[in-house]
């Protein structure tokens, strides 16, 4: 039983996390009407961005979210502009040279990233890295419970953002119909810049988050892709609701089969979920939510 | 002159063994021949039919595993992994296919890349079967190289007129009008799922081949290589862009220029540096030479990007436009 309670704490810890990745991967998607398959290694960016400001400055990585959110914004802003807007003009038999591009791009990241830091394991070890406290019997690692707790808080303020916002429902307007929207007088490739700006900032904020209790290399970006459209299949394609659920059902798999199948499955999981899904809930949990 | 190519093309490819006995660059032509291969099963099912695939490499993996365990566990010749590695990787199409087809464009891109990843991790767990990271040796076959080139290119043939018959036959319209509009072909009575299966099991077959081959070829597998996400499934993704999507030589092209850059990047631009820092004494090169070396990656990443902006359709697809833009002026005079 405590084994189990264990799981679950970390599971849902954890989760709150996956729901930060899964709500920009989401929203991108939702506007876009693609995937970026650079979601993880944007991540990746926003994670070395937090150790420069570390360990060169030695700025606390909770700070260091004022620095890597703003940098990946503009930095997803420029990707946006430059490279995957003008393939919208582009004349080519495939459909899917956006989420092409996406690769290309995450490669050539991931390899800027082995060219400056090189290929060796990177951590952030603070005072509160590995210290715990105790509710009962079950521990919570202090830096996780404060990462879910800045997690739900920016998903929270998100949804704020969307429906409240001017902004956030231009972002809606344009994800349900584009040209519509543009008739509507929203500026529509403006807003899939921001878009992307907006889905880059949040998953630096993820990156930033997870690096006080988590290596970093430059390859670790190709796993949080696949958790990332995982937990958007999960949770339904353009949902943010769903991202959520999807977030913590991620989460919970991996807690649950890390714990009682093993650890060498943990890629897996994700995998299978992703099938089953596909197989038995196709539209994932907004076909059960209708959000 | 562009009727006879492919016959020139395949006159040149029988007696260069003959004339070129370097085993580097047989080596690398035989690489050659596979990624054609290859670059052909994908642009059955991407290029002709419009399903875009990231998962070339599971196909390719299993033919390689199935043409290993033949060697390794029942005893019998590596060489029926010609054979059964394609058999297997229809065998594993077949059921994927017939779950995921139910996706459309960039989320059936995503299963093929979920498909990829399952078997990475599958060969890597299953020790009892694979042996998991150590991999599988075998002994090969010929010292030469020459036989495996002719295997190789006779591949190659095989699969690039496979393509060219399909494509001329009523399957290759369906292909065609299931990538343009599914709907108008389902309600012309294409039983699209159908023939995206056929498709499919089609670029399966063929990838499987060509894993078969290059486990009889380098002797040596091992999850990491064969069911590499970078190195074989984008690999074969960049093979059937560059050369040309829904082009019967688009990969012939591809496959060429890739495996050309691949060496180009891996050696250091072919020593460029090297030699000119052994030449001038200045020794900034070879530091120069070493990142060029480590970063082909890098420069496969760059590519994709380029290509992916200004040649959407492929050195074959857009060779208008690319001869156009090279020589403006002789244009009127020169023979395409």
């Amino acid at each position: 039983m405590e084994v189990f309670l264990q799981t679950l704490v970390a599971g849902i810890l954890k989760g709150g996390l996956y729901g930060l990745i899964g709500i920009g991967m989401t929203m991108i998607m939702g506007v876009m009407g693609i995937i970026n398959l650079a979601h993880g290694q944007l991540m990746m960016v926003g994670m070395y961005v937090t150790f420069v400001c570390f360990h060169y400055m030695g700025i606390d990585p909770y700070i260091a979210l004022f620095i890597s959110m703003p940098a990946l914004f503009l930095l997803g802003m420029v990707l946006q502009k430059y490279l995957l807007n003008p393939l919208m003009e582009v004349e080519s038999i495939l459909p899917e040279n956006q989420v092409l591009m996406t690769v290309g791009i995450g490669m050539v990241l991931t390899e800027i990233a082995r060219f400056i830091f090189s290929s060796d394991y990177k951590s952030v070890q603070t005072s509160y890295s590995s210290s715990s406290f105790f509710v009962g019997d079950i521990s919570f690692s202090v830096a996780l419970t404060i990462a879910f707790f800045i997690a739900v808080a920016f998903t929270v303020f998100m949804f704020w953002f969307l429906i409240k916002t001017d902004l956030g429902r231009s972002i809606r307007a344009t994800a349900q119909d584009k040209d519509a929207a543009l008739l509507m007088g929203v500026n529509s490739k403006r807003i899939t810049i921001i878009t992307f700006g907006i889905g880059s900032a949040l998953v630096a904020a993820a990156g930033t988050l997870l690096m006080p209790i988590y290596y970093l290399f430059p390859d670790i970006g190709g796993p949080f892709t696949r958790k990332a459209f995982v937990i958007t299949i999960l949770g339904g394609l353009g949902s943010t609701v769903g991202a959520i659920f999807g977030g913590v059902t991620l989460g919970l798999a991996e807690a649950f089969g890390a714990t009682y199948i093993g650890m060498a499955f943990d890629d897996m999981i994700g995998l299978l979920i992703f099938i089953l899904v596909l197989l038995f809930l196709p539209g994932g949990f907004k076909r059960l939510t209708k959000i | 002159m562009k009727k006879h190519s492919p016959i020139l093309a395949l006159a040149i490819l029988i007696i260069f063994p003959m004339v070129v006995k370097s085993h580097y660059h047989q080596h690398l032509m035989i690489l050659f021949l596979m990624w054609v291969v290859i670059g052909s099963g994908w642009n059955v099912i991407a290029g002709f039919t419009g399903q875009v695939s990231f998962g070339d490499a599971a196909f390719f993996g299993t033919g390689a595993y199935t043409a290993g365990l033949f060697a390794t566990k029942l005893g019998l010749s590596a060489w029926w992994g010609m054979v059964f590695g394609g058999v297997a990787a229809m065998a594993i199409a077949f059921p994927f296919g017939w779950i995921c087809f139910r996706l459309r464009g960039a989320y059936f891109a995503l299963a093929t890349l979920a498909l990829n990843e399952i078997f990475r991790h599958a060969a890597t767990i299953w020790e009892s079967l694979t042996d998991g990271m150590v991999g599988i040796l075998i002994m090969q076959t010929f010292v030469s190289k020459i036989p495996y080139y002719y295997i190789a290119l006779g591949l190659a043939v095989i699969s690039v007129l496979t393509v060219q018959i399909v494509m001329g036959s009523k399957w290759g319209y369906y292909f065609v009008s299931i990538r343009e509009d599914q709907d108008a072909a389902e309600s012309l009575g294409i039983h699209t799922h159908f023939y995206k299966m056929i498709s499919l099991n089609i670029a399966a077959f063929l990838t499987g081949m060509a894993g078969a081959l290059f486990m009889n070829y380098m002797g040596f597998i091992d999850p990491e290589v064969v069911f590499s996400l970078h190195d074989i499934s984008i690999m074969a993704i960049l093979v059937g862009i560059v050369g040309g999507v829904g082009t019967v030589y688009g990969p012939v092209v591809g496959a060429f220029i890739m495996v050309g850059v691949h060496e180009f990047f891996r050696t250091g631009f072919f020593g460029v540096f090297e030699g000119i820092a052994s030449i001038t004494g200045i020794e900034f090169l070879n530091v120069v030479d070493k990142y060029v070396g480590h970063a082909h990656v890098l420069g496969f990443g760059i590519l994709v990007v380029l290509v992916i902006l200004l040649l959407p359709n492929g050195v074959v697809g857009d060779w208008d436009k690319l001869v156009g833009s090279l020589i403006p002026i002789k244009k009127k005079g020169a023979m395409v």
